[in-house]
């Protein structure tokens, strides 16, 4: 009889899952799944309220990145509007979520994910967080929080509060930005710069230490899908096309329309977990496996789309011939990111048409359904709306980001449990690395849905003859 | 003077009530001064210790597991705190008690799904029938309402606690703030 590795909670992610390891007679890892144990059902509890209120009500799901879901919602509203939304509105709409994006992937590389490459994923597990390095790299964990801090207060200068903002709505946004915004948000610019290339140069430095984990953290191959820009750049705001490319980076598909996505994107369910499993429906499930996100979207634009992310972005390609497949390079991928961000807000606030007040289009819903899609911080982001001759909604379909990566990251603390996992000796650093490989991932599951584990992590290993083999508890 | 020992847990909510938290950028370096945070998202710890000073509460009440884990944390906590709307009323996560659970899962895992729809059951929790308040299940010490409270004021309920007393925060935050 094989025995069975509960880690529960999953830490330092945006939410909690549980990650289980069978392991067989010999104590060699078997399977392992990643678990999300909680459902909170936002495609059904929509149902009935007026339309305009989908905006407001989805930034609900989720606490990090509701801009995320502000763009995806208002844009479904825009479709059943039928509006196009006057260009400005637009411009403000994408820096907002520029912003987003950076304190995001500030949070999880910063607070969740650093003291794991600073500290070690064996240091103690006591200190082993953004406290411990507080005191361990005060400058880099400080560094983190202005980072974070310039992306929320850069939605707050435009939406009057940092999380949930009530200033995106369908047809625009609902206040044209003024002089002195514009002017504190540009002043907020180069001093993000300055931290992201200064932890840039930082990180690249100290790659050669996790030689052995970019070889094992979820390093296979797989498709990667995500949104390009009409230049074939990082486009966030999602009014580009959708692009597919392979393993070898190869494209597979390209200029797809993600209105059609319920064409190609199939959704599978397991009986261990309340998170779907999108797959590429050509491939089948699930050999459909794909990923996106910061990873995916670097594997599969021409370039980024801004001086300095480019030259990053020249260096990081040439890590691997076809595309990069460790998902140890998604946090690598995500400070190339911020850097695009800072730079493309930088851009977008120069446009000369930024200060306009026209930012909003008004018109009653003119289609009863409305598809709208963004590249969240963790990837491509769908909200797919019907109403009713009111304007009430009767159907909805969210597909998450975190959610196209569920077979990636299924996978991928499979093969780290393999790689790491001793059945016979076990070790808590051993555990850290499985869960390491989640946090690479940087997966929302307050996006998807959460939990708060019952279970403490406490394992033990018993022998044939029913002797306690090894006992492990934190 | 020895540290006030700190809890967040996040049952059924966005995650934003922690965000808020954080969003007391550089002033968690000289909270952090004060406080020991003994069981968190945004730490290691697997077990929720005895004797924990202040537990921040996020989200309502929605599964089974939710309920065991909130029972357990009481027991454990000097001061519980519903920190948010959620925690506080229910807020959005009880919009679905209007159609209750079963609605939602056969939605979800039914109908929304291109191949092997089933309603999961393998070691995930069930849900509750209703999704409830915090104080619907335990005792709560503070209610701090808003979605999310803002950073100043969840800087201003710690910076009360860690004196020994409960600031009155009604000039800060409001439901839906």
């Amino acid at each position: 009889m094989g025995q069975k590795i509960v880690i529960d909670p999953v830490t330092r992610i945006e939410g909690h899952g549980k990650i289980t390891i069978h392991l067989n007679d010999e104590g060699m890892v078997n399977r392992a799944f990643f678990h999300i144990g909680q459902v909170r059902g936002f495609e059904k509890l929509c149902e009935g309220r007026p339309f305009y209120e989908m905006p407001s009500l989805m930034a609900r799901i989720c606490g990090i990145c509701p801009v995320s879901h502000l763009m995806a919602s208002a844009k479904a509203c825009d479709a059943l509007m039928g509006v196009r939304i006057p260009e400005p509105a637009a411009n403000l709409r994408r820096i907002m979520n520029l912003a987003q994006i950076i304190q995001s992937h500030s949070l999880s590389f910063f607070h969740l994910a650093s003291p794991d490459l600073l500290l070690g994923m064996d240091a103690d597990p006591a200190t082993r967080n953004i406290f411990g390095l507080m005191t361990a790299n005060p400058d880099l964990a400080r560094d983190g929080i202005r980072l974070r801090q310039y992306g929320q207060q850069i939605v707050e200068s435009l939406g009057g509060k940092r999380i949930h903002p009530a200033w995106v709505v369908p047809g625009g946004v609902n206040a044209p930005l003024s002089v002195e915004q514009r002017d504190r948000i540009l002043s907020l610019v180069p001093a993000g710069i300055d931290i992201i290339l200064k932890t840039l140069a930082w990180y690249k430095r100290g790659l050669e230490k996790h030689r052995e984990e970019i070889r094992t953290f979820g390093n296979f191959p797989t498709m990667f899908l995500g949104m390009v820009s009409a230049t074939g750049g990082l486009g966030f705001y999602g009014d580009g096309w959708l692009r597919i490319v392979d393993s070898t980076g190869q494209t597979v598909a390209d200029h797809v329309d993600p209105h059609t996505y319920q064409d190609f994107l199939g959704e599978a369910v397991e009986p261990w977990t309340y998170l779907k499993f999108p797959y590429y429906k050509p491939a089948g499930y699930p050999e459909g496996i794909y990923r996106v996100g910061p990873l995916a979207r670097l594997n599969l634009v021409n370039q980024c789309g801004s001086p300095l992310a480019d030259q990053e972005f020249a260096e990081f390609r040439s890590l691997e011939r076809g595309a990069v497949l460790s998902s140890f390079h998604y946090h690598y991928a995500r400070l190339i990111e911020i850097l695009f961000c800072l730079e493309k807000m930088d851009q977008l606030l120069n446009e000369k048409d930024i200060l306009s007040k026209h930012v909003r289009a008004f018109a009653s819903p003119n289609n009863q359904e409305g598809i709208g899609v963004a590249e969240a911080p963790r990837g491509t982001l769908l909200h797919h709306y019907k109403i009713d001759d009111q304007g009430r909604i009767v159907w909805a379909n969210l597909i998450i980001a975190t959610g196209h990566n569920n077979l990636a990251m299924n996978r991928a603390v499979l093969q780290v449990a393999r790689h790491f996992v001793d059945g016979k000796k076990l070790q808590e650093g051993m555990l850290n690395r499985v869960e390491a490989v989640i946090r690479a991932y940087d997966p929302c599951l307050s996006c998807s849905t959460h939990a708060v584990g019952q279970m403490p992590l406490e394992i033990s290993l018993i022998g044939p003859e029913g002797e306690v083999v090894d006992e492990l508890r934190r | 003077m020895s540290k006030i020992r700190l809890a967040t847990v996040w049952l059924d909510g966005c995650s934003g009530c922690h965000m808020s938290l954080l969003d007391m950028d550089e002033r968690l370096i000289e909270i952090a001064d004060k406080v020991e945070v003994v069981y968190s998202p945004l730490v290691d710890s697997k077990e929720f210790p005895q004797d924990v000073d202040v537990t921040l509460v996020e989200g309502a009440v929605g599964s089974v597991e939710d309920e065991e884990k909130i029972k357990m944390i009481r027991q454990r906590t000097k001061t519980l705190v519903s920190l948010g709307d959620c925690a506080v009323t229910g807020n959005v996560p009880s919009m679905r008690n209007t159609c209750g659970p079963k609605a939602v899962l056969e939605r979800l895992y039914l109908e929304n799904v291109t191949i092997q729809p089933q309603i999961p059951s393998e070691g995930v929790p069930a849900l509750r029938t209703r999704v409830c308040p915090v104080r619907e299940v335990v005792k709560v010490d503070v209610f701090v309402p808003g979605c999310p409270p803002s950073a100043d004021t969840i800087h201003m309920l710690l910076a009360g606690l860690l004196s020994g007393s409960v600031p009155d925060l009604g000039l800060l935050t409001r439901f839906g703030a």
